[in-house]
């Protein structure tokens, strides 16, 4: 059967016009940007510069791609149809339903709409793994660089620990389907009739630091001025909790918050893998800025060590550390393609990046083109977030 | 120093026992030792059986006394058959003890590899010899090409070169390996057939460029822009300086500034960047070893992981745990002679 092939001018215009959507947003949100960059702080800054300008537009479009995703893929990820095996880019869809703009990859499924629907896994899991692992990191770098001593040492050789885990060995240990399993057979499940698995019990640590670290956040802030107080400290231990119940256990009393065992799992070693670099980080510029004069003069007023910690120490160390959750999404990115492309966590027809490389890359003798739209993918938004973390450097040291 | 390097080498002991103890108890879950007696069963066995066969071969004692046999600080019982009663090796494709012996990591004996059906250590290596070639020419290739990027674009910062290249040196550390891997491969092998897409033939016939040139530039150009970045950054400091300002009123010429005066102190940074690299290497490793299926250490790491091999995943571990720590204090003690500044207390 001859299947009709649209030419690569025809293809890039209804390419193009696929991302409509994107297009306006991207075009609202610049507009508003630039007209108001000079009240927008550092963030106006950016687009000062063609590398900050770049950066922005490519995070950009990444981002709403992943909020249009249904609008902007005229497939259906999984969807197969068998016609289209390996089709080359441009071919049409046989019932003139459409067409397969980068065609088809070997098991007949649309290779755009598979890039476009892998953003929101991207989306969905980099920024908050990210902020997991920077609050983790954060939690405990600052007593370390704080104290100092014994604090710092033990603190450091655990960290050291993770440090010296290659990344990907820490991967197979920790995201195979085997160690997802729940096991009944043991203290704590006996006590309370809830499944343990060597994940969950990562989770429920990884998720408790937030919690606590945004307790001790009002706790030494607020303390005297009890009607914010209790306000404050409430609502953290209500949504605190329910997003525990939800995460964690997979026990949401609403029914809204449910994640699924692999992706807990991949969030685990996503968060685990990145932290300590987060730690190291946080610990240096602790030290650095425990010895300006503010901090002495606010351990003469008599402030509590964590008051100093996160209100004086933290806002000042907050330029490295923008720049460093900027690279480090990126990095997360990488991991999660890593993850995907040794086929860990992600289920095998998940249209991730990384899976998607992979199940490319064994087949690049007999076709090429479905491996590269998800390579670009990742590597310009990676890119993207590597040339906005470039920018923010350059212009934090402006002052 | 020499203190400094005796605690070091101390907490670095503690730290390998402690992660030992952590793969050990990874790979020793349940799922993972009932997925391995079906395995050596023949996948027919009942749960009777399963159970059975691990109680003979020993994985029904309790953790610490295993963990102690394969350190080879505790004797270990041989394997009984179950049928006979007489000792017999637990694999049947390689010699196990037969009395009651210390044989563990530390007398060198790292177990049995169930997937490629040998003893770990004729396993490993060759795969280690091999990755080492690898990794040779990746450093080989990404130290000269990122020091000369990273110098010529510090030493005049802001002009149109250093512009350039940083935006290279950015391209180049968004491009994690396994994505280069396939645009190269693209590029090299399936539209230009300059070389060739695989390295599995470079364990057999030897490397070539031809089948070698692909895996080592993956390998080196995501190390590139790293490298090269922390040497601009070095470069930049060192040329702000007084006494380059200092040489250059002296009246030598630019050139001879920069390579006499600027150099060496700029080399610091850089050296210890090289230095930690190694564990991300390693990682880098798995991948391109994975994709241009060359027999190397990530290979049979990949292997071991995918197929649940449990002694050939505790070997690569620890190779892997060792390499890393190394790396580390062979950077810290190198960082203190390079710069007189820093003293160990």
């Amino acid at each position: 059967m001859q299947l009709e092939i649209i030419g690569w001018f025809n293809i890039a215009v209804a390419v193009l016009g696929r991302f409509w959507s994107v297009w306006i947003t991207m075009a609202v949100w610049l507009a508003f940007s630039i007209r108001f960059r000079k009240h927008l702080g550092l963030y106006g800054d950016l687009f000062r510069t063609g590398v900050g300008l770049s950066g922005v537009v490519i995070c950009l479009f990444w981002l709403s791609t992943a909020i249009f995703a249904p609008i902007v893929a005229p497939f259906d990820p999984i969807s197969q149809i068998a016609a289209l095996k390996g089709a080359l880019p441009g071919t049409i869809v046989p019932d003139g339903s459409g067409v397969y703009y980068f065609g088809g990859d070997t098991l007949a499924r649309d290779v755009f709409s598979r890039m476009v629907y892998g953003s929101r896994i991207v989306m969905s899991i980099a920024p908050s793994a990210t902020a997991f692992a920077l609050i983790a990191g954060i939690g405990l770098g600052l007593p370390a660089g704080y104290y100092g001593g014994r604090v710092d040492s033990v603190l450091s050789f655990f960290v050291n620990l993770l440090l010296a885990f290659p990344v990907i060995l820490l991967f197979y240990l920790l995201v195979t389907p085997d160690v997802r399993e729940l096991s009944f057979d043991n203290w704590f499940s006996e006590a309370t009739g809830i499944g343990v698995s060597i994940s969950r019990s990562f989770a429920a640590v990884i998720f408790l630091i937030p919690i606590v670290f945004f307790l001790t956040l009002f706790h030494t802030r607020y303390k005297s001025r009890p009607e914010r107080y209790y306000l404050l400290i409430g609502a953290t231990i209500l949504i605190g909790a329910w997003i525990y119940a939800g995460v964690i256990f997979d026990a949401d009393p609403v029914g809204v918050m449910h994640v699924s065992a692999n992706y807990l799992n991949i969030f685990v070693g996503v968060v685990l893998g990145s932290s300590p670099s987060v730690f190291r980080i946080v610990r240096g510029l602790v030290m650095d800025i425990k010895t300006r004069d503010y901090i002495a003069a606010a351990q003469t007023r008599g402030e509590s060590a964590w008051y100093i910690m996160i209100w004086e120490i933290l806002p000042n160390a907050r330029g490295p550390l923008i720049v460093d959750a900027c690279l480090r999404v990126g990095y997360t990115t990488i991991l999660l393609g890593t993850l995907g492309y040794f086929g860990l966590g992600v289920p095998p027809d998940s249209p991730d990046w990384g899976t998607a490389i992979k199940d490319a890359s064994r087949l690049l003798r007999a076709y090429i083109h479905p491996a590269l739209p998800p390579a670009i993918a990742l590597m310009s938004f990676v890119l993207g977030l590597n040339l906005l973390a470039d920018a923010l450097r350059e212009e934090s040291l402006k002052d | 120093m020499h203190s400094f390097i005796l605690r070091r080498l101390g907490v670095m002991a503690l730290t390998m026992v402690s992660l030992t103890l952590i793969v050990f108890y990874m790979v020793n879950l349940e799922p993972n030792l009932k997925k391995l007696a079906l395995n050596q069963t023949n996948n027919r066995a009942s749960a009777v059986d399963v159970e059975h066969w691990l109680q003979a071969n020993g994985y029904r004692e309790p953790f610490f006394k295993r963990y102690a046999e394969w350190v080879g600080v505790w004797p270990k019982d041989p394997s009984v058959d179950p049928t006979t009663g007489k000792p017999a090796p637990k694999f049947g494709f390689c010699s196990g003890p037969t009395t009651r012996q210390v044989s563990g990591v530390l007398q060198g004996d790292f177990g049995c590899s169930t997937k490629f059906r040998t003893a770990v250590s004729a396993k490993i290596l060759p795969a280690l010899a091999a990755t080492s070639k690898l990794m040779f020419w990746a450093l080989a290739t990404v130290i000269p090409i990122s020091l000369l990027m990273g110098i010529l674009a510090g030493m005049r910062e802001g002009t149109p070169t250093d512009r350039t290249l940083s935006v290279l040196s950015i391209v180049t550390t968004a491009t994690p390996e396994y994505v280069s891997g396939v645009i190269f491969t693209v590029i090299f092998a399936s539209w230009l057939g300059w070389l060739n897409g695989s390295a599995a033939s470079a364990t057999g016939q030897g490397l070539t460029f031809y089948n070698f040139a692909l895996p080592v530039m993956t390998m080196a150009i995501a190390d590139i822009g790293y490298i090269a970045r922390m040497t601009r950054a070095s470069m930049v400091e060192v040329m702000t300086q007084q006494y380059i300002r200092t040489a250059r009123l002296k009246g030598l010429s630019f050139p001879r500034v920069v390579l006499k005066h600027a150099l060496r102190n700029a080399l610091i940074t850089p050296f210890t960047v090289i230095m930690l690299q190694f564990p991300w290497l390693l990682t880098g490793v798995v991948v391109v070893e994975t994709m241009f299926r060359y027999q190397g250490f990530g290979f049979i790491l990949n292997e071991a992981a995918a197929n649940n091999d449990i002694d050939l995943l505790l070997g690569c571990s620890l190779v892997s745990v060792v390499v890393v720590l190394l790396t580390q204090l062979i950077s810290d003690i190198g960082y203190v002679y390079l710069n007189p500044r820093i003293r160990v207390q």
